[in-house]
């Protein structure tokens, strides 16, 4: 016997209003912009209707006094910055968040929940909050350097926020639940006993880790790094508000478009070059190493 | 705890070899969390401070929540916040708990895996291309309803948060009650209100408190298809924020970390809730 039978007009009643509104409201908005990045910009905001590829030629090229199409690497080099950025911040992750993921599945019961719990939270919490804790810490005139001061441990103040030092900071802080939480849901599951043949077979603790462990954690640890990277990318209110905005990123670079400086097709254009990395993320995840032990439907 | 091999006094603390224990790896932990909640323990600490520095502690004080309740901006905002996020969170849970009773109870069929994947879009796609994609939309068909729109964008992107708990709670239900109940000739909408629904309950209520505390705390998008006037608390924070630091903000962002706090410890209780109410066989 089945439950709530499920005929196709069931299906079509129950999944139609929330594959509606997510449909309507957000796949046909990403259609627009694949149609906005193939027109002309208006300079009053918004586009205007006729065919152009200026928006892509744009990212590798200005035209100069001539109307003549030269090779501008500026673009370019945010889109670099961004991914070094975004790389520097996931291996930064990685490198706290597996011993943490680690150590907190060795843990008693009690102990495992509540640690999860603990590293959740600031997930649900405000970016914004979570960004201005550290300014409020950082500062010239901050927590750290008011006391430090006080202290007479130095004269002048340290310069700490709007460093590229402050923005790692600020983006593993914001990031790293995402690494942390896959790997934990994996080496969690991992079978003791392995670990305890493998150390009867005489394996160090570093053979231990290197072909009993990580292997088993591989997964968990591709899709933390890929939840990491991926908003990271994206990120700009980390590198704006802990950086000083002194260099642009993708995600700033898209939202200025729309503000500002009013380039819509071009912003448009940027943003699906960034959906598209996500994409290809989204695949090496889906299709890649840790297809087989993937869980069905995921999350 | 080191990996020292000395045998103390103590033979239960001893500290010998044991498998699968790494040197380094709970002293990275402890320093993690440390990390983690020591900025947000300082922030809430200097929200009670005396002083117009809200950086030198001076003593304690409740000044700066009195000011930032007692301002018409702020009230505004938080107005404008629950309003969202409350219309956003009703529609939002009411259709993903259709959609997740027919995607875990409803078996295999064609588009299963897609209807899966589009649910799931607004939580895989960068916050600011969706931002960006929904104002385009927005403004090519002209849809001027002030809050509203912010009301819309808001549903999408809270419907997968609103979906996942209820799906996991679905697949880890026992259906045997749901039998006994159809086996006493309750027929389906009965079982359905009288026995699904209620055991379901946990994980709607855990989903819709999700859905709201995303809504509260959205930034990105709310930036970029709010129209003027309708400024929500996280875009008046912003707003503050680069002026420079105050107590306000101090106070402010304390009251959203709370908020925060409580909705999802709440939603975590009754999320553990489970195993006491659908005892497994």
């Amino acid at each position: 016997m089945r439950l709530l039978q499920s005929t196709p007009m069931r299906r079509v009643l129950g999944l139609g209003p929330a594959l509606g509104i997510i449909g309507f409201f957000m796949v046909v908005p990403i259609a627009i912009i694949v149609v906005f990045s193939f027109m002309k910009s208006n300079p009053y905001g918004g586009v205007n209707p006729e065919f152009s590829l200026e928006a892509y030629k744009q990212f590798l090229f200005e035209r100069n006094l001539m109307d003549e199409l030269v090779f501008n690497a500026a673009y370019l080099r945010i889109f670099g910055r961004s991914f070094l950025l975004a790389l520097v911040t996931t291996a930064l992750c990685l490198l706290i968040g597996f011993p943490t993921a680690y150590y907190m599945s060795r843990q008693p019961a009690r102990r495992k929940n509540l640690m999860v719990f603990l590293v959740t939270i600031p997930f649900w919490t405000n970016l914004l909050i979570r960004a201005y804790c550290w300014i409020l810490l950082l500062r010239d005139t901050g927590i750290i350097n008011n006391y430090l001061i006080k202290w007479g441990i130095i004269d002048e103040p340290l310069t700490l926020l709007y460093t590229n030092f402050a923005i790692f900071l600020g983006l593993v802080y914001t990031h790293i639940p995402f690494m942390v939480l896959p790997i934990y849901a994996r080496v969690e599951k991992l079978d003791f006993n392995l670990l305890e043949a493998a150390h009867d077979l005489y394996a160090s603790r570093r053979q231990l880790m290197r072909h009993v462990i990580l292997p088993l954690a591989a997964p968990g640890i591709i899709a933390g790094c890929l939840l990491v990277f991926v908003p990271c990318l994206g990120d700009f209110i980390i590198p704006n508000l802990l950086g000083g905005g002194k260099h642009l990123m993708i995600g700033s670079l898209i939202q200025l478009q729309f503000g500002g400086s009013r380039n819509w097709p071009f912003g448009s254009a940027a943003a699906l070059i960034l959906m598209s990395f996500v994409l290809i993320a989204m695949m090496i995840y889906v299709w890649g190493p840790g297809r087989k032990m993937k869980p069905e439907g995921g999350a | 705890m080191g990996t020292s091999t000395t045998s103390g006094p103590n033979p239960a603390r001893e500290k010998q070899f044991v498998i699968g224990r790494f040197p380094g790896f709970a002293t990275t932990s402890w320093v993690f969390l440390l990390y983690l909640y020591i900025p947000i323990f300082l922030l809430i600490i200097f929200s009670f401070n005396a002083s117009h520095s809200a950086t030198i502690w001076h003593g304690f004080s409740l000044e700066w929540y009195l000011k930032a309740f007692a301002n018409d901006d702020v009230q505004r905002a938080a107005v404008n916040s629950l309003i969202v996020a409350f219309s956003a969170t009703v529609v939002a849970t009411v259709v993903a708990v259709f959609a997740a009773l027919i995607l875990a109870r409803g078996g295999r069929f064609r588009g299963r895996g897609l209807s899966y994947g589009i649910l799931m879009l607004p939580m895989t796609m960068p916050e600011i291309v969706t931002a960006v994609a929904t104002l385009s939309f927005f403004t090519a068909i002209k849809l001027d309803i002030g809050l509203g729109r912010v009301v819309i964008a808001h549903t999408v992107f809270c419907i997968p948060f609103a979906f996942l708990p209820i799906r996991a709670r679905l697949q880890g239900m026992d259906t045997t009650l749901e039998q006994a109940a159809q086996d006493l000739y309750a027929n389906e909408w009965q079982t359905f209100r009288y026995v699904t629904l209620p055991l379901l309950m946990p994980g709607i209520i855990s989903g819709a408190m999700l859905s709201f505390i995303i809504s509260i705390d959205d930034f990105i998008i709310t930036l970029m298809v709010a129209p003027a006037g309708s400024t929500t608390l996280p875009l008046y924070i912003y707003g503050m924020v680069r002026m420079g630091v105050t107590p306000e903000v101090n106070a402010l962002s304390t009251v959203m970390l709370a908020i925060s706090l409580v909705f999802v410890s709440t939603s975590y209780l009754i999320g553990r809730k489970k195993q006491a109410v659908t005892p497994k066989k």
